[in-house]
């Protein structure tokens, strides 16, 4: 199991702040393609990952970022800080 | 030092002088604060969400990189989220240092960071709707110079 969360306009498309999935997902990438085969909302939110950014456990990663031993995965645009 | 995440409004004058009577030793302090600006006057409000957990630690790392970079006394990092009106005070940065070119240096390197780095995200809400703000590639771009 996995916790998934959203923050910003990618809450907003999906709908939901966080959910807890079970997922046979290898990679970060490998996980977005699971969630947008799943519903409208989640492609519309992942059609551009440019404008995505991922923090695994908290820190910054990429999408080609393995999946395993992470509990927690957040999807989000880019920070708007300070 | 201290990275305080918060909803509540800050004095810039008491957490300074607090700031300053906790560093007796530095001879040189600076402080930034940002404020909502409300560009073309149409401005409700502004929002700020954050990734609670993420936001301390990606701070707190900042800090510690601004330590090992600049010869530093001490650091300090407010960042408020939750409904802001304009006018009001976003965020703050303090350094403290024995000379000026460290604490001009790491206040502007944690600016620069807080911007693309700490996970914020700012809505302005207006009278015609909100809005996401979109991060901007020049504030991507200054972190190359570091």
């Amino acid at each position: 199991m996995i916790d998934v969360l959203y923050f910003a306009w990618v809450r907003e498309r999906i709908g939901l702040p966080r959910e807890r999935l079970d997922t046979a997902a290898r990679t970060v990438r490998d996980l977005i393609a699971e969630l947008t085969a799943r519903e409208d909302r989640y492609a519309l939110a992942f059609a551009d990952l440019t404008s995505l950014r991922v923090a695994l456990d908290q820190e910054l990663s990429n999408f080609d970022a393995p999946l395993q031993g992470i509990r927690e995965v957040a999807f989000f645009p880019p920070m708007t800080g300070g | 030092m201290r990275v305080s995440v918060q909803t509540a409004v800050f004095d810039l004058g008491t957490e300074s002088n607090a700031f300053a009577a906790s560093v007796p030793t530095a001879g040189a302090i600076v402080t930034f604060t940002g404020v909502v600006r409300d560009n073309a006057g149409t401005l409700s409000a502004m929002e700020i969400e954050h990734y609670p957990g993420m936001t301390e630690k990606a701070i707190a790392a900042m800090i510690e990189q601004a330590i090992t970079r600049w010869t530093l006394t001490d650091a300090l990092v407010i960042h408020r989220y939750g409904r802001l009106a304009a006018g009001e005070p976003i965020m703050m940065v303090a350094t403290a240092a024995p000379h000026r070119g460290d604490a001009f240096a790491a206040a502007e390197f944690l600016m620069d960071y807080l911007k693309s780095r700490a996970p914020f995200w700012k809505k302005e809400i207006g009278a015609d709707g909100a809005a996401w703000v979109a991060a901007l590639s020049s504030d991507e771009a200054a972190l190359t110079r570091w």
